[in-house]
């Protein structure tokens, strides 16, 4: 084995996703700290733009696996298996995305290397791999430590910076033989949904509801305020879930990404595939019993408080009439 | 045709907890069926009344308390469960995806399902990883993150025909070969509550305790490569003003706020 670290590039539709130069940016940190040189890979896909497109500072090499537009896993699998024997890099770094989710755990184990996921900081020292997750919605974090490499680790996006600059990495191609026989997946296309009449990424002022509501008929109890105010409704995840709001009414990774002027998130706790959607709103306020919920770690104002005291107090507050709820 | 479920039971903490070591205190923890595994008993019992002679198997590792919560997915509609505990794995680290793949595939040999649904990941530990390491342990296919699966297509054509959620509302349309491991979303259909008829069954329906040498595992096979060093409440980066008082002193502080960014009117 080699000190060396290979990541592999998130792309989707012809696009390089933002993760992919934080992994840059992780896999650099950790080349320094192991001595070794910084590897990427980039799979599928306009491969040649899109390893210009990598090619930052701290980058070394860039190995272009050009196969098939679009990710295919048993297609990723087989060539970070064939890159990896040729590499031997100590270190495989990839995104905690959906993608990374769906190959990740198939190329570690297929590797045999112990696999650790969705790392929010990491430190390499003598032989150990010391990785820093978080565990029961964000409430606690734990260090997690693998004695002996070679290693396999996934990395949340948003925790390290975006690589910069332009890089002078060697670029070149690397030939993988697909065995076709064993790609027994077919993407077949892609589908944008959750669209309609509202787009909450246009609201100035969104009201979002989380699983604090409990019921689907204290959902009035919000849209009332909303009305007061007038505010536009939007929600985490389960509230779609459960069918209590359209598709285009959810905020997160999997929903819409929206910056408004004011973000009062309300008995939504925080956790990490919400706050992907609205941390970039310009002010957050968030209303939750629990005063350890992570939303108020990024949050410009907080309630410690219940929902059904305060919301009602602030419909009264803008001339409402509270509905009993 | 018969579908595996895997099942977790998953930690919820209280709001005020304690950690000791490199645990939450037991006194703070509360215990549930995993989110996401919901959605996936769900999807196999609806696999199950759409065909004929579909058996569903629940399977989980986990001690002895965890048969409370492998209950609950037989009295949704699973047919039987098994449950993988040995006081081998007492004191190995759980969180080792290549453990839990190796326990867990030595059930799939031992079954031979036709597709197996796990979930996404299970809420206390998120790791989002034993679906797919266990499809590749037992060279099943796969696929991470599904949110739709047409049923008729997996009864009469044997195929898996999914749609795969990405980020930003964008979905993959996909078509697996079985059999398959996949890893269920939670939206993909509406859990059902449990019937009390269900849950009078339920306790007639057999859990089937595997040993690592029911399993024919050794215990070096599920040594694990990892090891939990530390556990702490992270530290607050939140510089959050808070507002003060009883629900309406709170509630008329957060009006000004909003009146002061202007997003409302007055
Ligand atoms: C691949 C993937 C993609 C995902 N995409 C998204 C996404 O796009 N958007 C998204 O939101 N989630 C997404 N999730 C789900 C996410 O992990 C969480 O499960 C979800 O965000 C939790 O929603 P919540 O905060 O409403 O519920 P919970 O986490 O259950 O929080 C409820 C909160 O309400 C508080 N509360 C309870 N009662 C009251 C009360 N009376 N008054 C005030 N507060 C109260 C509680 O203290 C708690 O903090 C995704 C998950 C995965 C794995
Ligand atoms: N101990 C376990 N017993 C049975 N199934 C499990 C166990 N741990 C994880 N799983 C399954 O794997 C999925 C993903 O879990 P994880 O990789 O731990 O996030 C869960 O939703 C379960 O379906």
């Amino acid at each position: 084995m080699s000190a060396d670290v290979l990541v592999v590039a998130d792309h989707r539709r012809g696009d390089l996703r933002d993760v992919s130069l934080e992994l840059l940016s992780a896999g650099r940190e950790l080349a320094d700290e192991a001595g070794g040189d910084l590897h990427a890979t980039v799979i599928s896909g306009n491969v040649e733009s899109l390893a210009e497109e990598l090619d930052r500072e701290g980058v070394d090499r860039i190995h272009t696996v050009a196969h098939g537009a679009e990710f295919n896993h048993d297609v990723y699998v087989q060539a970070l298996t064939a890159l990896a024997g040729d590499l031997e890099p100590e270190f495989i770094v990839v995104p905690n995305s959906v993608n990374g989710l769906d190959y990740a755990p198939a190329v570690a184990t297929r590797l045999d290397r112990p696999y650790v996921s969705d790392a929010v900081d990491l430190d390499y020292s003598e032989g150990t791999l010391e990785v820093t997750r978080e565990m029961y919605g964000s409430k606690v974090e734990t260090t997690v430590d693998v004695a002996e490499g070679p290693f396999a680790v996934s990395v949340r996006g948003g925790e390290w910076p975006p690589a910069e600059g332009v890089g002078d990495a060697e670029i070149t191609a690397f030939d993988v033989d697909v065995d076709e026989d064993a790609v027994r997946s077919k993407v077949k296309g892609f589908e944008e949904v959750g669209g309609g009449d509202v787009d909450i990424g246009d609201a100035e002022f969104l009201v979002s509801i989380g699983r604090g509501i409990e019921e689907e008929e204290n959902l009035e109890l919000v849209e009332e305020l909303a009305e007061v105010t007038g505010a536009t409704l939007s929600s985490s995840r389960p509230i779609v879930d459960n069918g209590w709001l359209p598709k285009n009414r959810q905020v997160g990774q999997s929903g819409k990404q929206v910056t408004p002027t004011v973000y009062l998130a309300i008995g939504i706790s925080g956790a990490v595939q919400h706050v992907a959607g609205m941390k970039a709103s310009e002010t957050i306020i968030a209303v939750n019993t629990d005063p350890n919920a992570p939303i108020f770690d990024i949050a410009d104002y907080g309630i410690v408080g219940d929902l059904f005291d305060v919301v009602p107090a602030l419909i009264e507050e803008f001339g409402g009439e509270p509905p009993s709820v | 045709m018969k579908v595996l479920v895997t099942v977790k039971e998953v930690a919820t903490v209280e709001d005020d907890f304690e950690i000791s070591g490199t645990e939450i205190e037991e006194t703070y923890l509360d215990y549930d069926l995993n989110e996401w595994d919901d959605y996936a008993v769900e999807e196999a019992v609806q696999l199950a009344e759409a065909g004929d002679d579909v058996e569903v198997v629940a399977v989980t590792i986990g001690p002895e308390r965890s048969e409370e919560t492998i209950r609950m997915a037989l009295a949704k509609g699973a047919d039987r469960a098994v449950r993988v505990w040995d006081d081998a794995i007492e004191d190995v680290e759980l969180l080792d995806v290549e453990t839990k793949a190796e326990l867990l595939g030595a059930v799939v040999e031992e079954e031979d399902p036709d597709i197996v649904l796990s979930g996404v990941q299970a809420n206390d530990d998120s790791f989002g990883a034993t679906g797919v390491a266990l499809a590749e342990t037992v060279g099943f296919e796969w696929a991470a993150v599904v949110n739709a699966l047409d049923t008729e297509k997996v009864l009469d054509e044997g195929v898996a025909s999914v749609r795969r959620e990405l980020e930003g509302g964008i979905e993959e349309l996909t078509d697996v070969e079985l059999p398959a491991v996949l890893a269920i979303q939670t939206g993909i259909n509406e859990p059902r509550y449990a019937s009390l008829r269900g849950i009078r069954q339920a306790q007639s329906k057999e859990i089937d305790v595997q040993s690592l040498d029911d399993l024919g595992v050794g215990a070096d096979d599920v040594a694990s490569s990892l090891d939990v060093t530390a556990m702490y409440e992270p530290e607050t980066e939140s510089d959050a003003q808070y507002l003060e008082g009883d629900a309406g002193e709170q509630a008329a502080k957060l009006a000004d706020v909003l009146r002061e960014k202007g997003v409302v009117g007055e």
